[in-house]
């Protein structure tokens, strides 16, 4: 690798509108990142056990469990992070609290700190990543990416910029600095910011706006990714040809059925060229697009590795770089 | 499947007095709340208003208003009777209701208040609160027959139950009434009596979030109790004017598993609660109109396709077998919910060909929930 070649993204942020994919996204991911030797730690923080049930497992435990294989032989790995038992965490790691800790939290009071200050939850959440990211063991990393399925697009700016407030606010001691750790990471060419969206009005007005604003918060954007896009490839047709070619094969012809069956064509050519118009709008952001096809079925787990496939190459290459970027490079990150 | 919901029986009940559309995030709840009760006021004559939670402010544009405040506004352009619509403002639900409680000395000094501000503006469960005020107020007024009630976007339906009584416990709870004794002009620390554990929290807390923080609350808290007794008195007297047989609860949900698994969990406890469901609305189906199997088109465009591999036909037979393909699959994940709540009455409603953004959408949108 050559020296001026900015070091390529280990931790992968997984935002977007509720409801776009977000959650999919980002175990579809890790599934991608998850190439020959590879672990890959896919990490949930809203407390929603979204995880674990796309991959058919147990609810996630805040200790890492592995989760799954990954698509050429690695390891993916899940993990609940919970804000309570990242204070206690915190607190001792920091202050040698041991068991105090526990009866603070008995007491309410773990809860209370985390419920008055909405911006410490996510303190300590991103300082779990941080930690997560930045693990070796003897002299290894031991995740080689970390994948985030992030808060939605509304709030993301909030979540990952909360550390650069604490480490305005508590400029000497252990959590200025530790603080400031994590937004260096956070800010820096290791983390990728990557925003989903779907076809429709307001995911793509969202992710535009939450790109704006990931941009004036400094935040590194990766890519976007198009999910649940439909292509009907558009052909033109006649009712007479329609009447024709189903006769042909023996299907009924009637009248209503070739009105309703142009119809429903004339629904998806509508919604294909409304797919052509986002896409070209969220062009216009000038980063690389990522597109996921909607499976008819939903999405189970043979569809997730699918997915999977489908962002290898682009996305979900080792370290999500684009391409021209050095491909190999186990001894990165050091 | 459960019987199918009437809703125009529903709207034009002259006991049903609210009508709550609750769901998970972006099923359609605002977009049911505003259709329903633009059909209760023209079809139906019902004296009508519906209060929105939609920080989007899309509502606003469909009903053909520039913007909706925390007043009710008469929405123009009905096909007859009368319809007022508000966008719920929780920050000046939450001033009004201190102003009305206390005297303005008093108001002006909890208004100044940093922790109140945070409170009243960005606290996870203040609109949900104030959504159940801002319900309670427009009953009081008895300006109208029929309120309907969007719900906030929250990630769970429950939320709009429990949130009101998670932060009145949390207000009332140990760690605050301690903080209250601690206040400035009280001898001695309350927390201090924790040990040093509780001193090494406070530290923390204070380092990281600022040093007043702790202060703030504890006035906050002091002041606030005995203005007007108490959060926990309060959100539970406007939980049990959601619990009389004068409102009813609609579930909306559009056929996803979280979406439906949501549903469920919130049906049941509204049943548990006792809280009259009368319906839920199952939203954005894929159309389908054509009555062919995916399987035989699949069959006929493969047919085609070996005379002519780009035949458009086939192309047509195809984009059909995946549409139905999909309607299927949505058809199972919502009989999910049929299963589980069998005797809650439902309506099936496909997804419209286009994107409901004025009051002629809205009317089609109640149309078609009406069955009509
Ligand atoms: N490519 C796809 N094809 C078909 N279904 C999909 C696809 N991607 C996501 N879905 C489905 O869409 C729904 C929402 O996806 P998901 O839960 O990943 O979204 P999310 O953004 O994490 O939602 P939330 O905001 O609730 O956390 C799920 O039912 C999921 O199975
Ligand atoms: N049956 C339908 N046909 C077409 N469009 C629909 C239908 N139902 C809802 N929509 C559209 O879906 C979008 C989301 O609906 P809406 O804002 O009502 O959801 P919501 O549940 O209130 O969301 P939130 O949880 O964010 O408040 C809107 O753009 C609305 O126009
Ligand atoms: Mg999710
Ligand atoms: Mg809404």
């Amino acid at each position: 690798m050559s020296a001026t070649a900015p070091p390529l993204p280990r931790l992968h942020v997984v935002t977007g509108k509720g409801g776009t994919g977000k959650t999919t996204v980002a175990a579809s991911l890790a599934l991608a990142l998850a190439g020959p030797g590879r672990r890959v730690l896919l990490v949930e923080v809203e407390g929603r056990q979204g995880i674990a049930p796309l991959f058919d497992a147990a609810p996630l435990p805040y200790a890492e469990r592995h989760l799954a294989a990954g698509l050429d032989g690695g390891e993916v790995f899940g993990q609940a992070v919970d804000a309570d038992e990242a204070l206690l965490d915190y607190l001792t790691m920091f202050y040698k609290l041991g068991s105090a800790g526990r009866a603070l939290r008995k007491f309410g009071a773990i809860d209370f700190a985390t419920t008055i200050a909405p911006g410490l939850r996510d303190i300590l959440l991103t300082g779990k990543l941080k930690e997560a990211v930045s693990r070796t063991e003897s002299g290894r990393m031991v995740y080689d990416a970390v994948v985030l399925d992030a808060p939605p697009t509304g709030r993301i700016v909030k979540f990952l910029n909360v550390t650069v407030e604490s480490g305005r606010l508590a400029k000497t001691g252990p959590i200025g600095r530790h603080s400031r750790s994590v937004s260096r990471l956070l800010h820096s060419s290791l983390t990728a910011v990557h925003l989903v969206t779907t076809p429709a009005a307001m995911p793509v007005q969202e992710t535009v706006d939450a790109h704006r604003e990931l941009l004036a918060a400094d935040l590194p954007v990766g890519h976007v990714v198009l999910n649940k896009t439909a292509g009907a490839e558009a052909v033109d047709i006649t009712a007479e040809r329609l009447r024709e070619g189903l006769r042909r094969t023996g299907l009924p012809s009637d009248e209503a059925l070739v009105t309703a069956l142009l119809d429903e064509y004339g629904t998806r050519r509508a919604e294909t060229e409304a797919i052509d118009s986002y896409r070209a709008r969220l062009g216009t952001l000038g980063r690389p697009i990522s597109e996921l096809a909607i499976l008819p079925e939903g999405v189970d787990l043979s569809g997730l590795y699918r997915l999977a496939r489908d962002l290898r190459g682009g996305l979900g290459a080792p370290g999500g770089a684009a391409e021209g970027d050095d491909p190999g490079g186990d001894d990165r990150g050091r | 499947m459960a019987a199918d919901l009437d809703l125009d029986a529903l709207l034009s009940d002259e006991g049903k007095h609210v009508i709550a559309c609750c769901g998970s995030g972006g099923v359609g709840k605002t977009t049911t709340a505003a259709a329903l009760a633009l059909r209760a006021a023209e079809r139906h004559g019902r004296r009508t208003v519906v209060l929105t939670i939609d920080p989007a402010h899309r509502l606003a544009q469909s009903l053909g208003m520039k913007a909706l405040d925390n007043t009710p506004r008469p929405v123009e352009g009905l096909e007859g009777g009368s319809l007022d619509a508000m966008m719920l403002d929780m920050k000046r639900t939450f001033d009004d209701v201190v102003a009305s409680h206390t005297s303005p000395d008093r108001a002006a000094e909890i208004f100044a208040n940093p922790f109140y501000q945070a409170v009243s503006s960005t606290f996870s469960g203040t609109q949900e609160y104030m959504a159940m005020e801002k319900l309670g107020q427009l009953r009081a007024s008895e300006r109208w027959d029929l309120i309907v009630l969007d719900t906030p976007p929250s990630r769970s339906a429950l939320d709009f139950l429990d949130a009101p009584a998670r932060l009145a416990r949390f207000l009332d709870g140990r760690v605050i009434r301690l903080l209250s004794a601690s206040t400035p002009g009280s001898r001695r620390s309350m927390l201090s009596l924790m040990g040093a554990s509780a001193a090494v929290f406070t530290r923390v807390f204070n380092k990281i979030l600022g040093g007043h923080l702790l202060t703030d609350v504890a006035e906050f808290t002091a002041s606030l109790e005995d203005t007007f007794g108490g959060f926990r008195k309060r959100a539970e007297a406007t939980f049990r004017v959601l619990q009389d047989d004068q409102t009813s609860f609609l579930v909306v949900a559009t056929p996803e598993p979280a979406a439906i698994n949501e549903a469920v969990y919130f049906s049941r406890r509204l049943t548990e609660e006792r809280m009259p469901l009368d319906g839920m609305i199952m939203n954005r189906l894929t159309p389908v109109g054509a009555s062919l199997s995916a399987e035989r088109a699949l069959g006929a465009a493969a047919t085609l396709e070996e005379d002519d591999p780009r035949d458009p036909v086939a192309a047509v037979l195809r984009a059909h077998a995946d549409t139905a393909q999909r309607r299927a699959a949505e058809q199972r994940v919502a009989d999910r919910y049929s299963a589980a709540c069998p005797d809650i009455p439902q309506v099936r409603l496909a997804t419209l060909g286009s994107e409901v953004v004025d009051l002629a959408g809205l009317r089609r949108f109640g149309a078609a929930a009406a069955g009509s």
